[in-house]
């Protein structure tokens, strides 16, 4: 079988979330093969937030289990999955609105590096080195995602579109091997969206796996290599695009098709 | 970008070098010396306030606490142990530290109203412990006969030796926070103050952090305390009250605790208006300490340091 | 003589505790008055009591009105105090946040303490009891008629805010607000004035607090931070928004501290209510009645 031999990255198992009464995700199961762009769609208010949440550590799913490259991660805490290699944005995005746009970045850097809060304070031969490091890694992301020429604005008055670039950005200074995207092209317009789906395809090409949950269905159709749709928080599709576009499933669960496939 | 440059630091170095020089030609400020021996001990304290408070974004309003804490512990061991006051001195930073440990893990789980309201509750409740453990503490009466300090037969008996003592400590703390600020520590505490959940997506350990932070504050807190026992000889507890947690607060709002050098000309303003500027109004000062306040908090949310900023906007349209 | 058995002590402590516990439920409902219209913590709420009590005091045992009507304009006063304070501090800060909220709180704390000092001294003011001094003795304890006027306006003043939460348009546009600004500003809610009314609200039921306790405890100027603060004890025992979890904090916290004065050490009274404020924000910040299920129901 091909399955087997193609390695998942990540493997999510009867993975329940439950607020009080309130189910979030009801015994989830899927995949995620390493390197491919898998996408995650659903009406709002099926769980995909949610299980962003759980897979990166902001809380622990209340049953079941995720693994990252065959190991647990569901009970770490977010610092540690980010770590190992899991980074994501915000559906809301969460820049640092206190930092110019290349902090953001550095901050990103912050797994990768490491110097103490005393070691700092004397700044030793060592920080100084460490910070140049950083700061010259935090350079090259920026060229990557093409923001370069506004490092030192404050993040603050960037435009959303440049905004979410640059939220992306901040995730891959984590050096991670799985990036989640939570919405990346949510309020962008057309030239903007195609600027973000280059970049998501760009980061594929780097050997980056890729996680995304978007309601824009162009980009979803146009870069993803798996569909999975959630709806009330259960899995009621997967597939390639060309089946997900005509499961009937999924076309009742966004009321008769509502959302524009072409 | 935020980056301190060297050219002020330098600058008020030197001023803080020549000023007892100048104040000892000029009558009418020659006590000004040993206010600024209360300036700098203040510094200290609202140094570590302001990267707790205003870069991390941890409010403290029980900052008095620790501050007590040094002071008692260097009195403590100097009056009834007879130890070194360096000693002593060390001892209550690491009592301090343990103390903002203990406290710091539970309550830095808390945010917002909760966080503030706890820090009060431990600042009041260490204040009715300096009160109360008589045998200790001597009570309301407080502890005197607190020796001085001396450094290899230097004794630092005069005001000029101590102001200069005090002020190298707050220029190495200034340094160090500055230090702090400008590298990955100081970025993961301003990403805490606007993300918790962003912070630790990029792998900050954000209670790590903020105890680290919360601990920091303390020692330079209980520093202080000890210098300001060393050097009155005496301490009581109305010294460590509520009230001086909130003239804390006074200083770091009113010079901006967004920036460190916001906290030293908080401390500096605060020291002025309460030793020397505000006589006119004997007790009832704490009405034009509120109206302050108020009008800080309304006017100038980056505080007094706040203002070439806002200048520059003016300019700038 | 008596018999003074321990089990009368006790009783005692638990009267004791229940009447100064029924002063901090009251602080309690105000600051929840607040909260959950604007989600400020008004840490200025210790003042209004204290107002309560110094302001009566000139009124009644100074300028010589009668209680009947010394109580009623005290309770006007205290509450245009309040609505300043809405005006002055709140309104107009454009930044708020809950630092920026909390020093603006703080500043008028010291502000109305300060200009209580200046118009009242640091001296303690007593206030004759509404019905005498002769102690009721009753299970072996000594109870003060006062007590019962402190108990009792507490029981008041939770029945008329139940009333006017439940049967008034005012009332009713209060509670959506606080569940939802946004749509009760869309509603035609005017949301400035319901804020404002909920500072007079809490000024007033903290006026009357201070009415009642001041023949029982005095009263000075700088008691405010102190009841403020064991205030928000109660808040937070009962969970933050919850009006019968702040009677239930109130009472119960009032009676720890009792006990703990009476049993263990009357010079730590102040730092039990302390203590058991940071225990629950440690262990179980909802507090007993913050749970979801509860929320839902949480107007009276």
């Amino acid at each position: 079988m091909n399955e087997t031999l193609t390695e998942h990255i990540l493997e999510v198992e009867e993975v329940v979330m439950a607020f009080g009464g309130l189910m979030a995700l009801i015994n989830l199961n899927f995949q995620v093969k390493k390197g491919m762009i898998k996408a995650i769609i659903g009406p709002n208010g099926a769980g995909k937030t949610t299980l962003f949440n759980v897979i990166t550590g902001t809380f622990p799913p209340t049953e079941g289990a995720v693994r990252f490259k065959r190991q647990s991660i569901e009970r770490l805490k977010a610092h540690e999955i980010a770590k190992l290699g899991i980074s994501r944005t915000f559906q809301t995005v969460e820049l640092f609105t206190n930092m110019s746009v290349l902090e953001n970045v550095m901050v990103g850097c912050h797994t990768r590096t490491r110097s103490s809060f005393i070691a700092s304070g004397f700044r030793l031969p060592q920080v100084k080195r460490k910070e140049a490091q950083i700061r010259s890694k935090a350079m090259e992301v920026l060229e990557f995602i093409g923001l370069t020429d506004r490092s030192e604005e404050s993040a603050d008055s960037l435009p959303l579109g440049d905004r979410k670039i640059l939220e992306i950005g901040r995730a891959l200074a984590t050096e991670p091997e799985l990036v989640c995207l939570d919405e990346p092209a949510a309020g962008l317009n057309e030239t903007e969206t195609q600027a973000a789906a280059d970049l998501i395809k760009r980061i594929k090409e780097k050997g980056i796996t890729i996680l995304l949950v978007e309601h824009d269905m162009k980009v979803v159709m146009d870069i993803s290599d798996e569909i999975m749709v959630l709806n009330y928080g259960e899995k009621i599709a997967e597939g390639i695009p060309e089946e997900i576009q005509n499961n009937h499933k999924v076309i009742e669960a966004y009321l008769g098709g509502e959302e524009d496939y072409a | 970008m935020l980056r301190i440059r060297k050219l002020p630091i330098i600058g008020f170095a030197l001023f803080i070098i020549v000023f007892p020089w100048i104040a000892g030609t000029i009558p009418a400020i020659g006590n000004y010396p040993d206010l600024m021996i209360f300036a700098g001990i203040y510094c200290l304290i609202t140094i570590g306030l302001s990267l707790l408070m205003g870069y991390a974004g941890q409010i403290s309003l029980g900052q008095a606490a620790f501050y007590g804490i040094g002071a008692y512990v260097s009195a403590i061991l100097t009056v009834h142990f007879g130890l070194s006051p360096w000693f002593c001195m060390v001892i209550g930073m690491l009592i301090a530290s343990a103390v903002a440990v203990l406290v710091g893990v539970p309550s830095l789980k808390l945010r917002g109203h909760y966080l503030a309201m706890a820090t009060l509750a431990f600042g009041i409740i260490v204040f009715i412990v300096f009160n109360e453990e008589i045998e200790w503490t001597g009570g309301p009466d407080g502890i005197s006969g607190i020796p001085g300090l001396s450094l290899f037969g230097f004794e630092f008996d005069t005001v000029l030796k101590y102001y200069y003592l005090v002020w190298f400590l707050v220029f190495a703390a200034f340094i160090f926070t500055i230090n702090v600020i400008q590298s990955r520590s100081g970025r993961a505490l301003r990403a805490i103050h606007i993300s918790e959940a962003a912070s630790s997506a990029m792998g900050v350990n954000v209670s790590r952090f903020k105890i680290m932070v919360f601990v920091y504050s303390a020692i330079l807190a209980s520093l202080a305390g000890s210098l300001y026992a060393h050097y009155l000889n005496f301490i009581n507890p109305s010294t460590f009250d509520l009230f001086f947690s909130i003239k804390l607060l006074i200083m770091i709002a009113l010079g901006g605790m967004h920036e460190v050098w916001g906290a030293i000309v908080g401390a500096f303003l605060v020291t002025f208006l309460s030793f020397e500027w505000l006589h006119f109004f004997e007790e009832f000062e704490v009405i034009v300490y509120g109206i302050i306040l108020l009008l800080v908090t309304i006017f100038l949310p980056h505080g007094l340091v706040g203002i070439p900023g806002i200048v520059k906007g003016w300019f700038r349209r | 003589m008596e018999e003074f058995s321990f089990a009368n002590q006790l009783f005692q402590y638990l009267i004791t505790g229940l009447t100064v516990g029924s002063v901090y439920a009251m602080v309690a409902i105000g600051f929840n008055i607040i909260y959950n219209v604007t989600e400020i913590i008004n840490l200025a709420q210790g003042e209004f009591v204290m107002l309560g009590g110094l302001i009566m005091v000139f009124l009644h045992a100074v300028a010589g009105l009668p209680l009947i009507l010394a109580f009623p304009i005290t309770v006007i006063l205290v509450t245009l105090v309040g609505m300043l304070l809405d005006r002055l501090a709140i309104r107009p800060i454009r930044q708020p946040s809950v630092l920026t909220l909390i020093i603006a709180t703080i500043a008028a704390s010291i502000i109305i303490k300060g200009t209580a000092m200046f118009i009242w001294g640091k001296d303690p003011f007593d206030l004759p009891a509404f019905s005498g001094r002769t102690p009721i003795n009753f299970l072996g304890a000594v109870i003060q008629p006062q007590y019962f006027w402190v108990i009792g306006f507490l029981i008041v003043t939770v029945i008329l805010l139940t009333l006017f939460f439940e049967k008034t348009i005012i009332g009713k546009a209060m509670s959506a607000c606080a569940d939802n600004p946004d749509a009760a500003s869309l509603m035609g809610i005017n949301v400035k004035w319901m804020i404002l009314l909920s500072f007079s609200l809490s000024a007033a039921i903290g006026a009357v607090a201070g009415i009642t306790v001041t023949p029982i405890s005095l009263m000075e100027y700088d008691r405010g931070a102190m009841l403020a603060i064991k205030g928000f004890g109660a808040v937070v025992l009962g969970g933050l928004g919850s009006f019968p979890g702040a009677i239930l904090g109130g009472l119960i916290l009032g009676t720890i501290e009792s006990f703990g004065a009476g049993l263990i050490s009357s010079g730590y009274k102040d730092a039990f209510a302390l203590i058991v404020l940071l225990a629950v924000l440690f262990f179980r910040p909802s507090g007993l009645l913050g749970s979801v299920e509860i929320s839902k129901i949480k107007r009276f």
